[in-house]
């Protein structure tokens, strides 16, 4: 049974980690309506600034401080020549903008930093400890408490400050919002700016995990399923959302996985995914969207 | 008067052309191509670039050194596949005809994707299809694949020698009964090619094996590691690919697992696959053809000839002597060992496909040959036929301290006379699928 407990326990801290992408997704979503596919890249862009940067001898929270701005000049950048051009356009049109966006990024990446691969220690212990017969990990444990630190603060832009109102509104309408004077290219540069910041920390979490390198752009497939399962719109749903894939997935692939020959960890949360669009389609925590045809 | 200006110009210039254009045969007529496929960005832009590297650098050091080989000089065009299969195809196509007159001598893709698509291509058009460590095992038989050239180590030949490992540290292949040996690999043909031959391996030694896949990239590893501290193995052998292997190595930690009982196979033996799991890494074992490091005679050359002249082609210059460096350098030893042998045969010129084919065929590397390229210790001996196009079949082990992996074992064997007859029959139903009729190997001169 404790065995059974600690696959729980590492799959929900999995959970936190998977969350911590998906948390980026739903921000752009939230204030645009688009599936913004270049998180993964903004991930990766982010990750290989910072390690970058202490390979060059600059000190951790100088190099944490550059990449930031980095990363807020890259959302200024993406507002001002590709989403302001594409005010009202189907979302399907911005979906692509993103999608070229997230090979443009990757290839400057590269350019700019080159293609090795790179180690990134963040000074948290990796080395677990027992408790009642179960190992956990330190750094696992320091993750789950970034995340639940950043969705506290995101929790408090979104509902207490007239910017979080301001993006609600937005995300209703955009044209409404326009028509009453809020400043849709403001509040885009923001929220591509707090996505940068998501995707930083998200990055230096996941490069200390893997390693700096080009598959962390890959690790945006595990927020899919997270997505579909807690809904678009809700930061709160893409925690509970990374929380059901990541212990079902290890669970599954534990128990489940040696009887039909394994490696399932990577489908069967698309399966719980489907399954779940299939009786709530908005997701646990998405708006249901409700349209006059 | 302007007239005869203009005319005189005029012939000036298709003269110059003209020179211009002799020179540029002149100069062709004298060189030997090798059309490269590389990678330099994408997801595998690190064993790319260091392996590109080393095979670019060596021509290099060879034409710097040597003015070639015999007075041909190497020349060498990229072709940006970026690892993918159909990117690997259209350059193959598009290099095979050689540069400038220059003939191709053989490709070198460095991927099994584009090895298997560009197969019976490299065939059909008599180019020798190189693929250093990795490839089908079923081509280490030049009967049925005249033109590929799993160099050094087939997949079946790596398992094996790192069987022959464990029963060494483990007092004896008799030892082998009762011990329990773990398989992680990772979920794609590449990762499964070995499972049927690790499963023989079991039946015949008497160890328990568990085979446990990680899906592809390989970025989540919790539970497979989890399953492996259940099973309590004595040894985990780690055969991984880009992001798998630190993951692996973190997870392993992670789960109280101890890292010198993880032995990783040939793609899991970088600085790329170690470092990046920091400390996690120490303790690691892996096997390698090659060791790193630059303290062999042509290395050092290639420092003083080609990088040290400002001529190198790593952006970073620390990678000298990197796992994937070296690769590329062991493989521009093969390749231009290859041409030598054939000119010896065919002549003192730029030569085609079929006759490098002949020359891999015909590679005789023993200590005094490799003391002579400066290569002792580097490259393993090696002696290809036409019925052997892998040749070697060793391996040494080397354990990541940290910073660096450093040898710790002499050569160790696969089991080859074990592996042949399986080798054959793979070749030999491959050959009836195709229609192929083998080349009787003993006719071959």
């Amino acid at each position: 049974m404790s065995f059974f407990f600690e696959v729980l326990l590492g799959g929900l801290l999995a959970g936190v980690m998977y969350s911590l992408i998906a948390i980026g997704f739903v921000l752009i979503y939230k204030a645009s309506g688009v599936f913004n596919f270049a998180q993964g890249s903004m991930v990766l862009f982010a990750a290989l600034t910072f390690v970058s940067l202490l390979e060059r001898s600059v000190p951790f929270w100088g190099a944490f401080v550059f990449t930031l701005l980095i990363m807020l000049v890259l959302a200024w950048a993406i507002e001002r020549f590709v989403l302001r051009q594409l005010v009202n356009r189907p979302p399907i049109t911005l979906f692509m903008a993103t999608l070229g966006l997230s090979y443009i990024i990757e290839g400057l990446a590269q350019a700019v930093w080159g293609a090795q691969v790179h180690g990134l220690d963040l000074g948290v212990s990796d080395e677990p400890f027992e408790l009642g017969g179960m190992l956990l990990s330190q750094f696992d444990l320091f993750a789950a408490a970034v995340a639940g630190t950043l969705v506290v603060l995101l929790s408090l832009l979104f509902n207490k400050t007239r910017t979080g109102i301001a993006l609600r509104a937005v995300a209703d309408d955009q044209l409404a919002a326009l028509a009453v004077g809020i400043r849709l290219h403001r509040l885009w540069l923001i929220v591509w700016a707090v996505a940068g910041v998501v995707g930083l920390v998200a990055g230096l979490l996941w490069g200390a995990r893997l390693g700096v390198q080009f598959s962390l752009s890959l690790i945006v497939l595990k927020a899919l399923p997270v997505l579909i399962i807690g809904g678009f719109t809700s930061i709160g749903g893409a925690i509970v959302g990374g929380l059901i894939i990541g212990a079902s997935e290890k669970l599954a692939e534990v128990f489940i996985g040696p009887i039909i020959g394994g490696g399932i960890e990577n489908w069967f949360p698309y399966v719980l995914a489907m399954l779940f669009l299939l009786v709530r389609p908005a997701g646990l925590f998405g708006e249901r969207a409700i349209e006059r045809v | 008067m302007h007239a005869i200006l203009k005319k005189s110009t005029q012939l000036l210039a298709v003269a110059s052309l003209g020179v211009m254009l002799f020179s540029a045969n002149a100069s062709a007529a004298n060189e030997q191509y090798f059309p490269l496929q590389s990678y330099r960005i994408g997801p595998y832009a690190a064993g790319g670039t260091g392996f590109f590297g080393g095979f670019i650098d060596y021509l290099q050091y060879v034409n710097a050194k040597e003015g070639g080989v015999n007075g041909v000089k190497f020349t060498w065009s990229e072709c940006e596949t970026e690892y993918v299969v159909e990117k690997g195809v259209e350059c193959y196509e598009r290099l095979k005809k050689g540069l400038n007159g220059a003939p191709a001598a053989a490709t070198n893709p460095l991927s099994v994707g584009i090895a298997y698509a560009t197969l019976e291509r490299s065939t059909a058009d008599k180019l020798p299809l190189i693929t250093i460590n990795h490839g089908r095992t079923d081509s280490t038989d030049g009967s049925v694949f005249p033109y590929a050239f799993p160099l050094q180590l087939n997949p079946y030949s790596e398992v094996s020698a790192i069987i022959n490992y464990i029963a060494e540290k483990s007092g004896g292949l008799d030892k082998l009964k009762g011990k329990k040996i773990v398989t992680l690999y990772h979920g794609s043909p590449y990762g499964k090619e070995t499972s049927p031959i690790l499963e023989l391996l079991a039946k015949k030694y008497g160890f328990e094996l568990t085979l446990l896949e990680v899906p592809h990239p390989g970025n989540e590893q919790q539970s497979q590691w989890l399953n492996i501290r259940r099973a309590k193995p004595d040894w985990v052998i780690l055969r991984g690919w880009g992001v798998m292997n630190p993951v692996a190595l973190k997870t392993a930690q992670k789960t109280g697992f101890p890292t010198d009982r993880i032995i990783g196979n040939i793609w899991s033996n970088s600085e790329e696959d170690a470092a990046p799991a920091g400390a996690a890494a120490k303790g690691f074992i892996s096997i390698t053809t090659h060791p790193s490091g630059t303290n062999f005679p042509v290395l050092q050359d290639i420092d003083k000839f080609v990088v040290k002249a400002g001529k190198g082609n790593l952006q970073d210059a620390k990678r000298f002597g990197t796992v994937y460096y070296n690769l590329g350098v062991v493989n521009g030893i093969l390749n231009v060992e290859a041409v030598r042998v054939a000119q010896a045969k065919f002549g003192k010129r730029p030569l085609t496909g079929e006759e490098v084919r002949w020359g891999f065929e015909n590679i005789r590397l023993d200590d005094k040959r490799l003391k002579e390229l400066g290569a002792l210790g580097l490259v393993q001996p090696l002696k290809l036929s036409c019925a052997d196009h892998e040749g070697g079949g060793a391996v040494r082990f080397q354990q990541w301290d940290g910073s660096k992996w450093n040898v710790i074992s002499d050569w160790v064997q696969a089991d080859r006379k074990l592996l042949r007859p399986i080798i054959e029959e793979s070749a030999r139903q491959y050959a009836k699928e195709k229609g192929i009729t083998p080349r009787d190997c003993g006719k071959e001169g």
